[in-house]
Order: structure tokens, then C-alpha cells, then sequence
């Protein structure tokens, strides 16, 4: 049977033998737990054949695909890129440009119906393989919002979803930059991709999904993206070792106006992450548009005047990491918050994430070059249990029906279970991988530089 | 012949450039270098990396000059590259064995 799941404001399962005229309906949960919605709209008889996508929303989803490509390929590649030494440059583009190709391609292959498919008695999971290749999926193929009888292209969603999986698993190159082999590194990320994004992609955003279940919160992916790419990048790096010269040698970022650009372009598509996961051009869309910049100058802020204070200086870069770090922490919040709380939580993702990569990292001692886990795995952290928080009406919030700490209990477990989850995984498959072909290049390879090594390029000449 | 080598703050270069026109001097060479000597370092800060840099940017100015005009080219830089605090630099003269200039194919004095 077709995967047929319940939108998620609970109008209970859709009768799986309707199907609009021109191809089958999909409804997607996503994660929002809404259980009022659910009480008050029991088996609502919705004009579901009839449901044709709204021009407005599907633009408005086209533009929001359009922008999260934005934040990884350039974004995310200039904020890293310019971040490590001017040998290495190459690499992380390459590393970044590459892995979010390969990630189009096995996403229409078998990655959305593993996330978004329904996987029977696997379901708690992952979904299964009944659109394999995109099977079944036409343009005229609809996709549920959380608006009963509102749908978008199934291709669009599609297509949007399909950047989220790009860009989480090219967020983890942060971790071992400078000393990753390239080879090693593609296939990790086709296997982790797999085995780790797929299944926490389902299990917060689907129905039926372990965390979607139980009450979990995650509006744009604190969870699926953040927490995941952030444990995923420290195992990493604590598998494969320190860079040589660590502690010694100097390793400044040899061009921090590029970071500035990288972020920058981050910021801007982040509202497509954001806001986008709204999946229609609603209020809430809006909202989570408003909090996306609120939230992010908070934090931006909140590490500025910290680091004023602790390194007498406040620093471009500080402030840029600061803004990430409050994306990051309204990724599960954007929708579900108001603005005042938002701005709260990015001032705490702001002051919680500069501790992540100066104290934390400095007392455990470990080279995680680029603060993958300090940035957004912290940040999705503070992100994840503060959703818990001002998600709650009093705070603004769009509201929940139990407690603050009920909420905030069922976010910790979603968080717990992703950190687990990705931990574990990661581990193996970084050990796995290093033991048979090796994830670290030869010793004079790594002091020469990837970019000539590995891609026979140099990033900058004389000429 | 000699070969004036001068290691001054990058910012005098244009005052010094005037200066030893004045005395003759038709053409030079200037590298970018870092350096240092008896001045303080200063602390550079990226994310939780802290770093104590110690070389300063400077530029070196080669010139090559007769012998006769050493001693005033050399009191010239000195002069204007001068800012009483530490860092402002060295000027070291050698002996130059032989010069060309390549155009002319000159040797010697002329090629200075």
C-alpha cells in the first residue's frame, strides 16, 4: 500500500483509497505535535480530490529549495573555505560542492522514500522503498501542509527536503578538515547519509517516526541537521586525530572576508530553512522568517559583547559565528516561537555556543577544526530544549497542551536519541572506513596541503 | 658600489622614496618582509585559537648607489623612516661585487 500518513493537524488518517485526479496524495508529518489541532479535528471530510496547489505556495517553495542550495553551495563552502589555510581552500569546496551533488542523486534515488515512505513495521525508523527512484511521482503529485486540504507539488517537496540532506552531510567536513582523505570522506558521507540522516529524518518529521510520535518539536531541523551533523563531525574528528603542528604551529583562517561572505549567504538562505519549512506562504511562514532574523542578531550580538569582555577585542569572526549560532538554535524553533523568545534563545545559543568552541573545546583538548559540534551541535541542543520552552503561549509561543516540562522532557529524549544515534553510527562508520582505506592522508601529504595532494589545484597563484 | 638595504614601516616607504630621489637615487627594489627586533608582538584571536604573533609586517628597500652617495642616502632613510618608537627598523650596507643594467648592457657605477 502507498504510504498514506496523517497531515500533522490531526484530521486523522486519510482514506488511502482517495487519490486526487491526476496522482496519490502524500501527507507528511512534520514534527509539529499539535496535539490540540488533533482533539478538535476528528476525520474531518476533506475535499482532498479536488486539492490543487496553490500557485503562491509553490513559488514560495521553490524559492525557499532555491535557497538553502544558496547556504551550502556557496555559503557554507566560503564560510568554511575561508576558515582553514590557504593550502586547504580547495579541499573544503571541493568536499562541499561534491558531497551536495551526491546527495541530489541518492536523495531522488532511495533518500526521500526512506525518509518520508512508510516503513511498516520499521516505521518507528525509516520508511521503505515504494518510491524508489521517485516512483509513482508526477508534477501533478501533491504533498500535504500542516493546513488540512492545502498542498504543494510533492516535487517541490521533494526538492526542498533534498537540500536539508545535502547540507547537513556537507556540514560535517567542518570536523576533519585540513587532513580528511577525499575518497574516505565520499564514502562516508554516501554511508552516513544513509544510515544516519534517512532514519532521523523520518523519525522526527514522519509519521510514525519515533520522536514525531512522542511529541517532538523540530520546526526546520535543529535535530535532524544540527544535533546529527554536530556529534557526526566531533566522532570524527576524535577518530581521525588532531592536525599536525595543533597547539603549536599557528593556523589562522587565511581569509575571514570569505567567511563573512559564507555567512552571510547562510543568513539569507537560512530564511529559505527556515521559513520554507512552513511549506505554504502562511503567518507562520512569516513568523518563522521574523524569528530567523531576530533570533540570529541576538546571538550575533550575545557573542560580540561576550568576547569583548573575555578577549578585549570583539572579533568579525565572533560575530559571525555568534549569528550562526542563533540560526542554528531557531532551526527547530522558527515556527513555533515568538519573536521575544526567539531573541531569547538566541542570545543563550549565542553565549552557550562561544563556550562550545573556547571552553569546551580548550578543556577536552580535541581538534574539531571548524566547530561543527560547537556551533551546531550546541546550538541544535540549546535550540531543541528552548523550542520546549517558548514554544508554550505564555512565551509567546503558538502554544502546546501540556506543560513546558512535559515539553521540555520530550525534547530531551529527541535529543538524547539523536546524539546517540548519530554518535554511534558515525563512530562505526568512521572506524570501518579508517580500517580498511584509511581516512587521514600520509603525514607529508597533510603538511604539503590537500588542495595540490588531493585536487592537483592550487587555490591561489601569482600570476 | 654599494647595495643600500633598508627595513622600514611599510608607511614610509612613499616619504622615502621622495627623500632619496633627492640625492640621485633613480630606481630601487622593495620586498615585503616581516621581521622583528625589540618591539612588543601583539595577540591575535580566532574563535579558541589565541596566537602570539611577533612578526611584524615591514618592507625592505634595496638600492644601489656609488660609494660617494652611501653615507647620505643611508642618513636620508634613516631620517624620514624615523618614528622614535621600536620598530622602525635597520639599514644595512654591503659591498656589491658588480651590477649591469640590462638595457644598456653598463657595468659598474653606471649600472648603480
Amino acid at each position: 500500500m502507498n504510504s498514506m500518513m496523517t497531515s500533522l493537524n490531526g484530521s486523522g488518517t486519510k482514506d488511502p483509497s482517495t487519490r486526487s485526479v491526476t496522482g496519490s496524495t502524500t501527507a507528511v508529518g512534520m514534527g509539529r505535535g499539535l496535539a490540540l489541532a488533533a482533539a478538535l479535528l476528528p476525520s474531518l471530510a476533506l475535499a482532498e480530490d479536488a486539492a490543487v496547489p496553490d500557485k503562491g505556495d509553490t513559488a514560495w517553495m521553490m524559492v525557499s529549495t532555491l535557497l538553502v542550495i544558496l547556504m551550502t553551495v556557496p555559503g557554507l563552502a566560503l564560510f568554511y573555505g575561508g576558515l582553514v589555510r590557504t593550502k586547504n581552500m580547495l579541499s573544503v569546496l571541493t568536499q562541499v560542492f561534491s558531497i551536495f551533488s551526491l546527495i541530489s542523486i541518492l536523495w531522488v534515488v532511495y533518500g526521500y522514500s526512506l525518509a518520508f515512505g512508510d516503513g511498516g513495521s520499521f516505521n518507528w525508523m525509516i520508511g521503505d522503498l515504494s518510491k524508489l527512484f521517485l516512483a509513482g511521482i508526477t508534477p501533478d503529485s501533491t504533498a500535504a501542509t500542516f493546513t488540512d486540504g492545502v498542498v504543494i507539488p510533492e516535487l517541490v517537496f521533494v526538492a526542498f527536503q533534498l537540500t536539508f540532506g545535502g547540507i547537513t552531510t556537507a556540514l560535517i567536513v567542518g570536523g576533519f578538515a585540513e587532513r580528511i582523505k577525499f575518497s574516505a570522506l565520499l564514502v562516508f558521507s554516501v554511508l552516513w547519509f544513509t544510515l544516519s540522516y534517512l532514519p532521523m529524518a523520518h523519525m522526527v518529521w514522519a509519521t510514525g517516526g519515533l520522536i514525531f510520535e512522542d511529541g517532538g518539536l523540530d520546526f526546520a531541523g535543529g535535530t535532524v541537521v544540527h544535533i546529527n551533523a554536530g556529534v557526526a563531525a566531533l566522532v570524527g574528528a576524535l577518530v581521525i586525530g588532531k592536525r599536525l603542528g595543533f597547539g603549536r604551529d599557528p593556523m589562522p583562517p587565511h581569509n575571514l572576508p570569505l567567511t563573512l561572505v559564507g555567512a552571510s549567504l547562510l543568513w539569507v538562505g537560512w530564511f529559505g530553512f527556515n521559513a520554507g519549512s512552513n511549506l505554504e506562504a502562511t503567518g507562520i511562514a512569516v513568523l518563522a522568517l521574523l524569528n530567523t532574523i531576530v533570533a540570529t542578531a541576538a546571538a550575533a550580538l550575545a557573542w560580540m559583547f561576550a568576547e569583548w569582555v573575555l578577549n578585549k577585542k570583539p572579533s568579525m569572526l565572533g560575530v559571525v559565528s555568534g549569528a550562526i549560532a542563533g540560526l542554528v538554535a531557531v532551526t527547530p524553533a522558527a515556527g513555533l516561537v515568538g519573536p521575544m523568545g526567539a531573541i531569547v534563545l538566541g542570545f543563550i545559543a549565542g553565549i552557550a555556543c562561544l563556550w562550545g568552541v573556547i571552553g569546551l573545546k580548550k578543556s577536552l583538548g580535541y581538534d574539531e577544526t571548524l566547530d561543527v559540534f560547537g556551533i551546531h551541535g550546541i546550538g541544535g541542543i540549546v535550540g531543541a530544549i528552548g523550542t520546549g520552552i517558548f514554544v508554550d503561549a505564555s512565551l509567546g509561543g503558538v502554544g502546546i497542551d501540556h506543560s513546558i516540562a512535559t515539553q521540555v522532557f520530550i525534547q530531551t529524549k529527541g535529543v538524547l536519541i539523536a546524539i546517540a544515534w548519530s554518535g554511534v553510527v558515525s563512530f562505526v562508520l568512521f572506524k570501518l572506513i579508517d580500517m580498511t582505506m584509511g581516512l587521514r592522508v600520509k603525514e607529508e601529504e597533510e603538511r604539503e596541503g590537500l588542495d595540490t595532494v588531493s585536487h592537483g589545484e592550487r587555490a591561489y597563484t601569482n600570476n | 658600489m654599494l647595495l643600500v638595504c633598508a627595513i622600514v614601516r611599510p608607511f614610509k616607504l612613499g616619504d622615502l622614496q621622495v627623500a632619496v630621489a633627492q640625492l640621485g637615487v633613480q630606481g630601487m627594489t622593495v620586498i615585503e618582509v616581516q621581521g622583528y627586533g625589540t618591539e612588543d608582538g601583539h595577540d591575535e584571536h580566532y574563535r579558541g585559537q589565541h596566537l602570539q604573533v611577533e612578526f611584524m609586517p615591514r618592507v625592505m628597500v634595496q638600492i644601489a648607489v656609488e660609494a660617494s652617495i652611501a653615507e647620505p642616502v643611508m642618513e636620508a632613510i634613516a631620517n624620514v623612516s624615523r618614528t622614535g618608537k621600536p620598530g622602525d627598523g635597520r639599514i644595512f650596507v654591503s659591498r656589491l661585487d658588480q651590477a649591469i643594467r640590462i638595457r644598456t648592457g653598463e657595468t659598474g657605477d653606471a649600472a648603480a
